[in-house]
């Protein structure tokens, strides 16, 4: 576990310590047999049992502060030793910016841990909207790491929602796509911007471009989930909408044409002739393109759509077959 | 084609507080409530729970109640909501829930809820859907459902709903298996699944298998053996497992397991560990792998535990 400088030096065992001559320490109670028995380290031992000490006597003091500091380099997952630290923390009105700079050291290495976010918000919402682009500029710097963080990704929701910053929004996910198309998070993080931001128009007004900005994604990568579902929220799955878009279909139809990285086209075919699409001759033709030729004669398009699909996507075949059964019947 | 190491995977639940100076093990103190709970359900989908000390476990287990009612990681940490349901699952195990004041666990329980319906893990606020399924499926295993407002945690958990039919941990989060699973459980224990839109959803869920045969949590990530459960228990809920394919699921699960020295790991060749075990094993069973209890996919919980708390002995 990284400590900070002073932990580099030989670390002074507590019991050695003049400033802690006055406690008795607290041994774990694991009782007789235990259930889940641990083996302990000496340090870890004896750090917890003077934490044990001071909680129990509700030491509010700064010597317990740094113990906690300490306790919590040991094990950043022990919520007690958290909990207790805010509470230390209000009692002697410490520095919260002194505050976010611990947990900074703590963070980067415990990336997934609940329990730091936590006390990073509970910091954060204390010292209010001064911290936003700090917060902001945080969570980056974790998705330098792991983009797709999703305590990270909750913690930037809540800052842009508690605190603001929602000016480069669109431009931090435009970002984030380009180095990794692929990034479910980031297109999510998208719709919650267009959605949800006081400084821009709300879907309605975002739609048309945001509608072309799937499109370009799904041409560089027809196998992208994320960029299709985005596709289908931006007309809030009302297919009839997608029907009356051409540029659903056009999409569709250029993926069939290069008879690449075909499922997510061919779903999204089958949803269109399924709501009153009219297929072109050019699609009818794509997809007998991309159609096994042991398809019996007289089969609809529907109905070549949907083989395509178990042929291309055989382990979601049960799926596939479920919706050849429950389509409506078009030519 | 793989098997199932029972004998392994029991051995290696019953020893594994044996290491010594195991980092792992050391880290996981403040959580041994929900260690015990993956240990001894994965015991009992095994029937081998008799193994273990009944009284034992259930007095230590009281002993990590705190004097607000719930219950703590271990003995002196404070109350959670997390720890609190594994202690309540773990005593219904035994059939011990009679040990409980119920009704000071579900005050403590639903004091938590706040004025949107959204439920806090604990008095320091921190809010996530994965507390409301707690809570619900807490308070329903007490029979104490009516001491929250069911309507509103209900409305709470639509609004975490996206657009790709899944949920997230709060309004607008990303669609994420594990959120998935608690907010399908918790409106499945509350009888108001109507609100989710099971063939989109389960689209989701299904897009989940990889080509190993794993699923994964969210798109474009990694297959993880606990995803076996988030996913698949979610899946039997609105009732489309039949959409993915469960024998190379089987064989993702198998090969998961270190068959030496027992316990499954998140995917082949990786450390193994008690979490990943109980969710191989308990993803094994909703799978209706030869030899295992049937398990609850919502409440988590073999069935004749959970019908023995709703029907009756």
């Amino acid at each position: 576990m990284i400590g900070e400088e002073e932990e580099e030096d030989a670390r002074i065992p507590i019991s050695q310590r003049p400033e802690w001559a006055d406690v008795r320490p607290v041994p774990q109670d694991d009782g007789p047999n235990p259930v889940v028995p641990i083996a302990y380290t000496d340090e870890f031992s004896e750090t917890m049992d003077y934490f044990r000490a001071v909680y129990l006597a509700d030491e509010r003091s700064p010597r317990a502060l740094q113990l906690t500091k300490e306790a919590i380099f040991l094990n950043s997952g022990n919520y007690t030793v958290w909990q207790f630290r805010r509470l230390i923390l209000e009692a002697l009105n410490a520095d919260l910016c002194a505050e976010l700079n611990f947990v900074n050291q703590i963070a980067r290495e415990n990336s997934k841990n609940y329990q730091i976010w936590h006390h990073r918000r509970w910091v954060a919402e204390k010292l209010g909207s001064e911290v936003a682009s700090k917060e902001l500029e945080f969570t980056k710097e974790i998705f330098s790491q792991d983009a797709k963080n999703y305590h990270a990704w909750s913690h930037r929701q809540w800052v842009l929602q508690a605190l603001g910053g929602w000016e480069d929004e669109l431009a931090f996910c435009d970002e984030l796509l380009e180095d990794d198309i692929f990034n479910n998070s980031a297109w999510n993080q998208r719709y919650f911007v267009v959605t949800r931001s006081p400084l821009l128009g709300g879907l309605d007004a975002m739609r048309d471009s945001e509608v072309a900005y799937a499109v370009k994604a799904i041409l560089a990568k027809p196998e992208n989930e994320s960029p299709w579902r985005y596709l289908r929220g931006l007309y809030k799955n009302d297919i009839k909408s997608l029907v009356n878009d051409p540029r659903v279909a056009s999409v569709c139809l250029d993926v069939l044409t290069d008879k690449r990285n075909l499922v997510h086209a061919l779903n999204m075919l089958l949803d269109l002739l399924c709501n009153d699409y009219q297929p072109s001759n050019e699609m009818k033709d794509a997809v007998d393109g991309v159609a096994p030729e042991s398809n019996p004669p007289g089969t609809n398009l529907v109905e070549r759509v949907c083989s395509v699909l178990i042929m291309v996507d055989p382990i979601r075949a049960n799926y596939w077959e479920w919706r050849k059964s429950t389509v409506c019947v078009q030519d | 084609m793989g098997e199932l190491k029972v004998e392994k995977h029991v051995e290696y639940i019953l020893t594994v507080e044996k290491k010594k100076d195991d980092f792992e093990s050391v880290v996981m103190e403040h959580l041994r409530l929900n260690g015990a709970y993956w240990g001894l359900t994965t015991l009992d989908i095994l029937g081998k729970l008799e193994a273990v000390d009944k009284e034992e476990v259930v007095s230590w287990i009281m002993q990590c109640q705190h004097e607000s009612g719930g219950f703590g990681g271990n003995i002196g940490h404070d109350a959670h909501v997390l720890y609190t349901l594994s202690a309540i699952q773990v005593l219904a195990l035994f059939d011990k829930i009679d040990v409980l004041d119920v009704e000071k666990v579900a005050n403590y329980i639903a004091s938590l809820q706040n004025e949107d319906g959204s439920f806090s893990g604990d008095i320091w606020g921190e809010i996530d859907t994965r507390f409301s399924y707690i809570a619900i499926c807490s308070l329903a295993l007490l029979h104490h459902l009516d001491k929250i407002n069911v309507e509103r945690a209900v409305e709470y958990i639509v609004s975490c709903k996206n657009l790709d039919g899944g949920f997230g941990c709060t309004p607008g989060a990303e669609s994420h298996a594990g959120q998935i699973f608690c907010c399908v459980g918790a409106l499945a224990i509350t009888g108001s699944l109507h609100h989710v839109d099971k063939d989109l959803l389960g689209w989701w869920l299904c897009e989940r298998q990889v080509k190993s045969g794993g699923l994964n949590g969210r798109p474009e990530k990694l297959p993880d053996v606990c995803y076996s459960w988030w996913v698949l228990s979610s899946l039997i809920m609105i009732d489309r497992v039949h959409w993915i394919d469960k024998g190379k699921l089987v064989n993702f699960i198998l090969d998961c397991q270190d068959k030496q020295n027992g316990g499954i790991s998140d995917r082949p060749d990786d450390a193994v560990d008690v979490f990943h075990t109980y969710f191989g094993v308990a993803g094994l069973s909703l799978l209706e792998y030869p030899g295992l209890k049937a398990i609850d996919p919502a409440y988590a919980l073999p069935v004749d535990v959970i019908n023995r708390i709703f029907i009756g002995k």
